[in-house]
């Protein structure tokens, strides 16, 4: 097998291609060959949900995503979730007003996942919110306001529709 | 107050929610070679050879170097400040690379690479022959005859012992009316979990060595860098950028100056060392575990008459923070519960486990498990209610430490233990539970603690900071205290825009990178220290900026200095309150000034000689599942004086990482090591049980703010209190539940089971 191969994928909204190293992780290539470095490295194993990204709308520990299987497929990182005049999500916001950034490490990975919880448009209870946000570790929140978040944007968007 | 005081958004959070904030490896240049390790498999031994040739016939490796071709020159890591006196200078014990490895995991040579995989390949090509020796993992075992020696320089295994005393206990014990309460309380080995793992990236510039590294303490990295190479410290430069958190580890030396040396080796190449997870665990560092051992001796009207603690410490294979924790968590009883008589010892013993270092908390959330567990016992022994106990025992109001000068000027324990009863409703569920005798049992719980505020008298305290007026008015200041994720920053911009009376945080320009070159000398983040040393800084530094901006004022206005002031970002008259001019006005004319041009700037240091006692309590509710042994915390809830609150909504932030932290160390942390080998066997995310978002209730901070009187901002020590009290206070719940006094951490199913099995709770 060829070491470098062609792919192409929709990434945040915009058709791209590029010549990949077949080895490589989809976070080595998001974060190597497209810049995305909201994309983290926390494992590198899926344990720590870090380097999570939506693939076809579906929450994905990219460290554990060869590169090559994004052909074809929509990416989306947190740098695609700024409306087009850099104005931030509701969830980003909610991020911001309710302190659940510390260090903010694995707030991009959260927030993703956090995007697509919102973007089922249902309308969970705290003990399902807690396991759909499971596979993220975070040393710094304890959760609690990580959970007020996920929450108050989800009840906002219920509202609203 | 206008700017400190409010929950105002953190100055980095539109970065961090956005994904722009850039970490170490963000900043990577492109052509930076890989340095990979090769970490002992043995656990203690020494090197006798290393073939290099396979590894170095792979394609893409460019370097091998070993540990016999390091400098001669041992080096101590711990982030403490300086001492000029000997005597008081952290061991030096390792070398870049050891030949002596003490511990399985220690770094015997690097691979040098183009890429990521062949330096990979490399290390796994690499063939080392050792000449083993026995090894140790237990103090009590390490401390014994003829075990096998760590150290060279420290005989018998013993980095240090220390004790203190009060009184005569030998004297006192004798008294036949006393009560005797003894136990053995024992922590494990923890490790900090940042989610961003250490790592660093190094270049020459100039014949100068460019570090930049995941680190909490840049200044004093510098330092060691320079130490460990042998060369002049400004030969480095240390750059600081965000950090995925840190919680002590990054409070040593860890891979900088391997990293300085591999870039060296190569002629100044970039080179980058970025640890894996796996090596996270093993090769960084790890909260020390301590066994103690408590005897305690009751009156028959409740008081305590006499106590005797003995601490022993697990620094594994390096010194690093060394005694420093032993030390911390020994002095900590005799001031938690005064008496007058009592006698401590503390050890801190080298075994062949990975080296033990600063971790949130510094021995306090050790000491906290073993003092309140043994507290509670005593009122158990006295069929008190614990809180009971604790109000007539605990540190008295006016208690005042003789050695740091603390005074507990407001009974704060009390008033802790007395709100955090109301809000928990304790009294109501305390009686509701008692008495069950089924399966599934609920309880409530409780432990307190106490910590100091950064490290006087024991260590220099100092702080440095640099302010700008810039020419819109804005001021951009600069200090060597450290933003780790706490939220150090926008404290420091609250602060600075109440010193100068600026209209917002918002008008306060943050530097948050250091950058040795460039930033003031400063210590960085630990000992619960920045707010409070920095406060006294930019107070300082503040009002420097203030007389020569009142200055320049009076001179362009022609108002004396005492009539007018600064306010909401404005000089303003202080006869008619009349704005005069704009901050921004004013430093346009100064600046573009065609005669006497300047910018307006201040820099300071402020040596701190004082200290601060923070204290707080834990309060839980538990269903214990006596069958499963498993544990479900219901409620928790944490209660701080730590002074005032310069942004309530960051410090409630705080306290609830703490109290995580706190969670994870009570249920179901702990490295587990291999008796046959010495090798860690739970180094990953996965088998080390770190706290999901399933295993936590909903966390619940409430402060008491008394103003802490030495202070500039009347603030004192949040950082690390929040993780001392919660293990505890769970433990203490299942006492109530059970009856069952469960002495080792964590309280997990397998020791749950072991002592319910003790007990008779759970048949055979």
């Amino acid at each position: 097998m060829a070491q470098y191969q062609l792919i192409h994928f929709t990434l945040n909204g915009k058709p791209v291609e590029k010549y990949i190293d077949v080895r490589a992780s989809l976070t080595d290539v998001l974060r190597n060959d497209f810049s995305m470095t909201s994309v983290k490295k926390g494992c590198e194993v899926g344990e720590c949900g870090a380097c999570n990204v939506l693939i076809d709308g579906e929450c994905y520990n990219s460290c554990i995503y060869l590169g090559v299987w994004a052909d074809g497929k929509n990416i989306r990182t947190l740098e695609g979730l700024l409306g087009p005049d850099g104005e931030l999500s509701d969830i980003q916001q909610a991020f911001m007003d309710e302190t659940a950034v510390q260090c903010g490490f694995c707030t991009p990975g959260f927030i993703m996942t956090a995007v697509e919880i919102l973007e089922s448009g249902k309308e969970y209870s705290e003990e399902e919110l807690r396991k759909l946000l499971s596979g993220h570790l975070c040393r710094c929140t304890g959760y609690e306001n990580i959970l007020r978040a996920v929450t108050k944007v989800m009840k906002q968007r219920l509202k609203k529709s | 107050m206008n700017n400190t005081g409010k929950s105002v958004t953190r100055v980095d959070a539109y970065d961090k929610v956005t994904g722009r904030t850039k970490y170490y490896e963000d900043l990577m240049p492109k052509d930076a070679l890989y340095v990979r390790i090769k970490h002992s498999e043995i656990a203690h031994g020494y090197v006798r050879s290393i073939d290099t040739s396979a590894a170095e016939a792979i394609e893409g490796v460019v370097r091998v170097l070993t540990c016999f071709d390091v400098p001669d020159i041992p080096f101590a890591t711990a982030g403490h400040p300086w001492s000029m006196d000997p005597s008081h200078q952290d061991t030096a014990d390792r070398h870049l690379l050891n030949r002596h490895v003490r511990y399985y995991g220690d770094d015997v040579a690097v691979v040098i690479a183009e890429n990521e995989v062949a330096a990979m390949q490399g290390v796994r090509a690499l063939k080392v022959e050792y000449d083993e020796l026995p090894f140790v993992l237990d103090v009590q075992e390490a401390m014994k005859e003829g075990a096998p020696q760590i150290q060279e320089n420290s005989p018998g295994n013993l980095l240090k012992h220390t004790s203190a005393k009060g009184g005569n206990y030998e004297e006192a014990i004798k008294n036949p009316d006393l009560i005797k309460v003894e136990g053995w309380y024992e922590t494990p080995t923890v490790q900090h979990c940042h989610i961003e793992n250490h790592g660093c990236f190094a270049y020459e510039e100039n014949g100068r060595i460019v570090c930049v590294a995941s680190t909490q303490i840049p200044h004093i990295i510098r330092r060691v860098c320079g130490q460990a190479l042998g060369r002049p410290w400004a030969d480095i430069r240390i750059i600081k950028p965000y950090i995925g958190g840190g919680f002590g580890n990054k409070q040593d030396a860890l891979y900088e100056p391997l990293c300085c040396w591999c870039t060296s080796m190569m002629g100044g190449r970039p080179v980058r060392i970025d640890c894996a997870r796996e090596e996270t665990f093993v090769s960084n560092r790890v909260r020390h575990a301590i066994r103690f051992h408590i005897v305690t001796w009751l009156t028959k009207d409740a008081t305590i008459a006499a106590r005797k603690v003995e601490v022993f410490s697990n620094q594994g294979a390096y010194a690093s923070h060394g005694h420093s924790i032993a030390a911390k968590a020994m002095g900590s009883f005799a001031q938690h519960y005064p008496c007058p008589d009592f006698e401590s010892d503390s050890y801190t013993v080298y075994t062949n486990r990975p080296a033990a270092g600063a971790m949130r908390g510094y021995g306090m959330p050790q000491a906290s498990f073993a003092d309140e567990s043994n507290i509670d016992d005593c009122a158990k022994v006295l069929g008190m209610d614990p809180v009971d106990f604790r109000m007539k025992v605990i540190m008295p109001k006016d208690y005042k430490d003789n050695f740091s000068g603390n005074v507990n000027y407001f009974d704060s324990f009390r008033a802790c233990l007395a709100k955090g009863r109301e809000l928990f409703d304790y009294d109501r569920l305390y009686k509701e539970y008692s008495g069950q005798t089924g399966p599934l049992r609920r309880a409530v719980g409780v432990a307190t603690f106490w910590y100091n505020t950064a490290v006087y008298p024991i260590s220099l305290e100092t702080s440095s900071n640099r302010m700008l007026l810039n020419l819109d008015g804005t001021v951009t200041t600069q200090c060597g205290e450290t933003e780790i994720g706490q939220g150090a920053d926008t404290a420091f911009a609250q602060m600075t825009a109440e010193i100068l009376g600026l209209k917002s945080y918002r008008d306060v320009h943050v530097v948050s990178c250091q950058d040795t070159d460039i930033t003031p000398t400063g210590l960085g983040a630990y000992a619960s220290r920045q707010t409070y040393v920095a406060g006294f800084s930019i107070r300082q530094t503040g009002e420097q900026l203030r007389e020569k901006i009142l200055k320049h004022a009076s001179e362009r206005t022609g108002q004396p200095t005492d009539d007018i002031d600064i306010e909401e970002g404005n000089i303003v008259s202080l006869r008619d309150g009349n704005v005069l001019m704009s901050l921004g006005e004013l430093a346009k004319i100064v600046q573009y000034d065609p005669v006497h041009s300047e910018h307006i700037t201040a820099e300071s240091t402020f040596t701190i000689r004082s200290n601060a006692y923070s204290f707080g309590c834990t309060f839980v509710d538990i269903t214990v599942d006596i069958p499963m042994c498993k544990i479900t915390v219901n409620r928790a809830l944490n209660l701080h004086d730590c002074g005032n609150l310069i942004n309530p909504a960051l410090a409630e932030a705080q306290v609830h990482g703490g109290m995580s932290m706190g969670l994870g160390f009570g249920l179901s942390e702990q490295l587990l090591f291999d008796p046959k080998t010495g090798r860690v066997l739970n180094n990953n995310l996965l088998d080390y049980k770190l706290s999901t978002f399933m295993d936590h209730p909903r966390l619940e901070a409430e402060f008491i703010e008394n103003p802490e009187p030495t202070s500039p901002f009347g603030t004192k020590a949040l950082g690390e209190p929040p993780a001392c009290s919660m293990a505890p206070a769970i433990r203490n719940a299942v006492l109530n539940a059970t009856g069952v006094e469960v002495d080792m951490l964590p309280l997990n199913p397998h020791n749950l089971f072991r002592r319910f099995k003790e007990s008779g709770l759970i048949g055979e």
